[in-house]
């Protein structure tokens, strides 16, 4: 039937789950050599199909082709067999074995019984080489940064052979910067005739690289498209099914006093490293901070020094001007701080968890939610989970399953939902938007600016430069450790933030 | 039209509460039946007649009142054992010190069932469990702080407790404690005094009523209480738990009071209910059965009371079997052992029933952050 140069073909694939129609007759075909995006709203079952396709779920119904002949694909062996590699929007590493062992996991080289380590060190360095993706063999892979594990991942698809590489949301945690640079990779290796699909919430990011786009929703195909037919409103458009707005829409802010001050605080890792040093800055209910700076620069410890769960070697951090204590979470959550989270499956959610417990997860104990003798009201929770999923669009069959089994953004809804629901004085919100569709992030863009037009002080840090200029009042870059400047957000340029963020002076760059 | 639909929905969920149900209990009803079959097979191999053997201890156990009383007497520590150690798995801690615990609370329950006079046989019999609970619970909170505070595993220090354990209540029981009317040379104590004792009604042993009480309890405590969610939370998650601005130390150590008191009444209603006394050798393993239990049981508070009486019948059972079917004894050790082991080894057994991996559950390891 099709002339074309196929890689692979999907033929009208559906997968349930329990009260989910995740994949409801899909087709999509991947051309050789080609990035083909696939879009489509949190929850519209991209990681599902790319899930179907790698062995990891079995299809319902429907047929893969591979170089035009029908294939079985019935696990991720035989995937792995068929050139499939995948990198998961939520990495599959070892953390403790190195990256060597990690890569050969699962097709391990052996001599006699033992495992040959050295010859598939060398292997790996070779590819490494070919392909320009620099890693260290030996590195242990939970002391790498996230931009480099990714590599791994890629790695390890590659060294088991893969013509077709599916890319999970590989950018939602990387730096601008390992974004081009992953964006280089991927051009470099269809060049060499492998085939990419790639999921992306960034519609600059398809813009930018996909030669093709295939948009879902709700489990549906909805269209294609190519980045030489349409532009970045289109794609949102065709995605959410209405309008999207990509700007975010605010008055001038009206700074009232100061609510949350952070004095010459100090932190040192468990490294002994010291990553923040001598910290103030102020934040003034009726405001947004915007924090930017490239990963690792200390803003992690910062955040986690703020919001209680990290102890700083020395300085304070002021709430209405009383000192808080550090280390208590829920002294924070009693005076009016929300936290979101950066890392939502090591401190945002309790994964087997359903949703209801998982939105009362710091409030549990407080009414209406227990009551006397310490007895929770199970209603009460199920109350504040339906309003909850609700007011913020959560796509979940409902309140009473597993965290676990919702998609990335959906996960991320849940949290923020949480933190946004309680009365604050104080929001922080660590990449409040990670891994978030379109109209998902103009919905909780909204809510920020409303909350802040309510009187609350609110910081928000983020790795997107553009989250940030359009968001922020006023933005602290970091850099090493150290606020470089703190500058009004009007007038401010992508190109200034971006040479703060790499270091230079505040009066370098003009 | 409408009412159909939704008592079809009805129909819906309640087949997928059965079907879950059916998921959960798949696996233990799987190892039970394949360590049966293979504990014929060793029968057959070793010349009894398995058929004869296994009615014979179905008869021992299960055959008459008397004997059905039997097997929720011997069910009964071990409810409690199990109970302590799935309590303190919801945690995250896997408490291997049942069995210290439990000697230490077999040991106070006696000490204060023959020293205590003058009390009123429900209250005497309260006190000494009460007391019984207490030594329990002493004994798991220092496993328990030595975890919270310096991170020591709870498996290492729990089993060498189990030592000291065994070693202190030998020494008490043939020291300060020691039987010493005419005669007695074993090391035990004294008898404990009738009002300390915990009676039966007809067969069945109050203990065991207690046991179910106690699962009852555990059941509502994990699941309808900010405590139990604390605990469960600590268990899956200690960096969310720590976010959510529950104190984790602390959770960690009464988690483990609260499996030692349990593991304790076990050991007290074992003295105050069977033995009368404390001797030596008389509790031996019930503390570690309590291990298999938790595991056949699921970790789950009521489904450890089937899985208690199973191992309990095979204990009243054993000597039936034996004097019927002239069978060893150990061979219900034996079938014991493999339904431990083929509850652990559960992917074998889902090979082997075709359960695939649940589609969701991870099959591989970590994502960023999930550790
Ligand atoms: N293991 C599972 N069990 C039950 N439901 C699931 C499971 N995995 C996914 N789902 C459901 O299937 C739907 C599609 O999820 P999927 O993860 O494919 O979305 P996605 O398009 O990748 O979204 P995102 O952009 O947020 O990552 C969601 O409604 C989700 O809740
Ligand atoms: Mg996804």
């Amino acid at each position: 039937m099709t002339e074309e140069n196929l890689a692979l073909e999907i033929r009208n694939v559906t997968k349930r789950f329990p009260g989910v129609l995740a994949n409801d007759n899909v087709s999509f075909s991947l051309r050789k050599g080609e990035i083909h995006a696939l879009l489509g709203e949190n929850g519209a079952g991209k990681s599902t199909l790319m899930n179907v396709v790698y062995g990891l779920y079995a299809q319902d119904e429907g047929e893969f082709f591979i170089d035009n002949k029908l294939v079985e694909i019935n696990g991720p062996s035989d995937a792995i067999n068929y050139g499939i590699g995948m990198v998961h929007q939520h990495f599959m590493l070892v953390p403790v074995f190195s990256v060597t062992e990690n890569m050969i996991l699962g097709s391990e080289v052996t001599k006699g019984t033992s495992l040959d380590l050295n010859r598939a060190r060398k292997e790996i360095l070779k590819i490494s080489e070919a392909y320009g993706l620099e890693v260290d063999p030996d590195a242990i892979v939970e002391d790498l940064p996230v931009g480099v594990q990714q590599r791994v991942e890629i790695l390890k698809a590659l060294y088991r052979k893969a013509n077709i590489l599916v890319l999970d949301e590989p950018t939602a945690v990387l730096t601008p910067q390992e974004a081009e640079d992953l964006f280089v990779v991927m051009r470099q290796l269809t060049e060499q005739g492998v085939s990419i699909i790639f999921i992306t919430h960034k519609l600059k990011e398809i813009l930018n690289v996909a030669d093709r786009v295939t948009v879902m929703r709700r489990g549906k195909v909805v269209g294609h498209t190519s980045p030489k037919e349409t532009d970045q409103q289109g794609l949102a458009t065709m995605m959410v099914g209405r309008d999207v707005l990509l700007e975010v829409e605010k008055s001038p802010a009206k700074p009232e006093d100061v609510v949350l001050e952070v004095e010459h605080l100090k932190i040192t890792d468990e490294r002994d490293v010291e990553v923040v040093k001598d910290i103030s800055f102020e934040v003034r209910a009726g405001e947004i901070l915007g924090i930017a700076g490239i990963q690792g620069n200390g803003q992690t410890e910062l955040v986690e020094a703020m919001t209680g769960l990290r102890d700083a070697t020395s300085g304070k951090v002021y709430l209405s001007g009383e000192t808080i204590p550090f280390e208590n979470p829920r002294y924070l959550v009693e005076h009016g701080v929300g936290h979101v989270p950066e890392d939502r499956h090591k401190h945002g959610l309790v994964l087997p968890y359903d949703l209801a417990d998982n939105m009362v997860l710091n409030t549990y104990y407080q009414k209406p939610y227990a009551g006397q003798m310490l007895v929770r009201d199970e209603q009460a929770v199920l109350k504040n989970a339906l309003g909850l999923i609700e007011r913020f669009d959560v796509r979940a069959p409902g309140p009473d399953v597993a965290a676990s089994t919702l998609s990335g953004g959906n996960q991320q809804k849940v949290i923020v939902g949480r933190e946004f629901s309680r009365p604050l004085k104080v929001l922080i919100a660590n990449q409040p938007t990670r891994g978030l569709d379109v109209g998902s992030i103009e919905y909780i863009h909204k809510e920020i600016v409303k909350m802040r037009d309510e009187g609350i002080g609110v910081v928000v840090i983020s790795a997107e430069l553009d989250e940030i200029l359009s968001l922020s009042d006023r933005i602290a870059i970091m850099f090493r450790g150290e606020i470089v400047t703190i500058v009004e957000a009007k007038g401010t340029t992508r190109e200034q933030l971006g040479l703060w963020m790499a270091g230079a002076t505040p009066e370098a760059v003009v | 039209m409408e009412d159909q639909q939704i008592s079809q929905e009805d129909n819906q969920s309640m087949m997928d509460k059965l079907s879950a149900l059916w998921r959960v209990i798949a696996i233990p009803l799987a190892a039970v039946l394949l360590a049966l079959v293979i504990g014929a097979i060793l029968l057959a191999v070793s010349g009894a007649n398995p058929f004869r053997a296994y009615a014979a201890l179905v008869e021992g156990s299960f055959g008459s009142m008397k004997a059905f009383g039997r097997t929720l007497a011997k069910a009964t520590p071990l409810i409690f054992s199990g109970l302590a150690v799935a309590f303190a798995f919801k945690a995250g801690l896997f408490n291997i010190g049942a069995q210290g615990q439990l000697l230490f609370g077999a040991l106070a329950s006696a000490a204060a069932g023959f020293m205590i006079t003058g009390l009123p046989p429900f209250l005497h019999a309260t006190l000494a469990l009460l007391i019984g609970a207490t030594a329990g619970a002493l004994f798991a909170a220092i496993p328990g702080a030595l975890k919270a505070y310096t991170g020591a595993h709870e498996v290492i220090t729990t089993i060498m407790l189990n030592y000291v354990a065994i070693n202190m209540t030998d020494y008490f029981a043939d020291g300060p404690f020691k039987d010493r009317t005419e005669g007695n040379i074993v090391a035990r104590t004294p008898e404990i005094l009738d009002s300390a004792r915990i009676p039966s009604i007809g067969e069945i042993p109050v203990g065991f009523l207690l046991a179910v009480l106690a699962a009852i309890i555990v059941w509502w405590l994990l699941w309808r209480t900010t405590l139990g969610f604390e605990i469960r939370t600590v268990g899956l998650s200690p960096h969310a738990a720590k976010y959510a601005g529950m104190k984790v130390a602390a959770t960690v150590i009464l988690t483990m009071v609260i499996s030692g008191v349990l593991a304790g009444i076990g050991g007290a209603i074992e003295t105050q209910g069977i033995v009368y006394r404390y001797q030596p050798g008389f509790n031996a393993g019930l503390g570690f059965d309590g291990i298999t239990i938790a595991l056949l049981g699921k970790t789950h508070p009521i489904g450890i009371i089937p899985a208690a009486i199973l191992i309990g019948a095979m204990k009243a059972g054993a000597s039936t079997m034996q004097f019927n079917a002239g069978v060893a004894k150990e061979i219900t050790d034996v079938i014991q052992a493999l339904m431990l082991f083929f509850v652990t080894a559960d992917i074998i057994i889902r090979k082997l029933i075709r359960s695939k991996a649940e589609s969701g559950e991870t099959v591989t390891l970590s994502g960023w952050g999930q550790q």
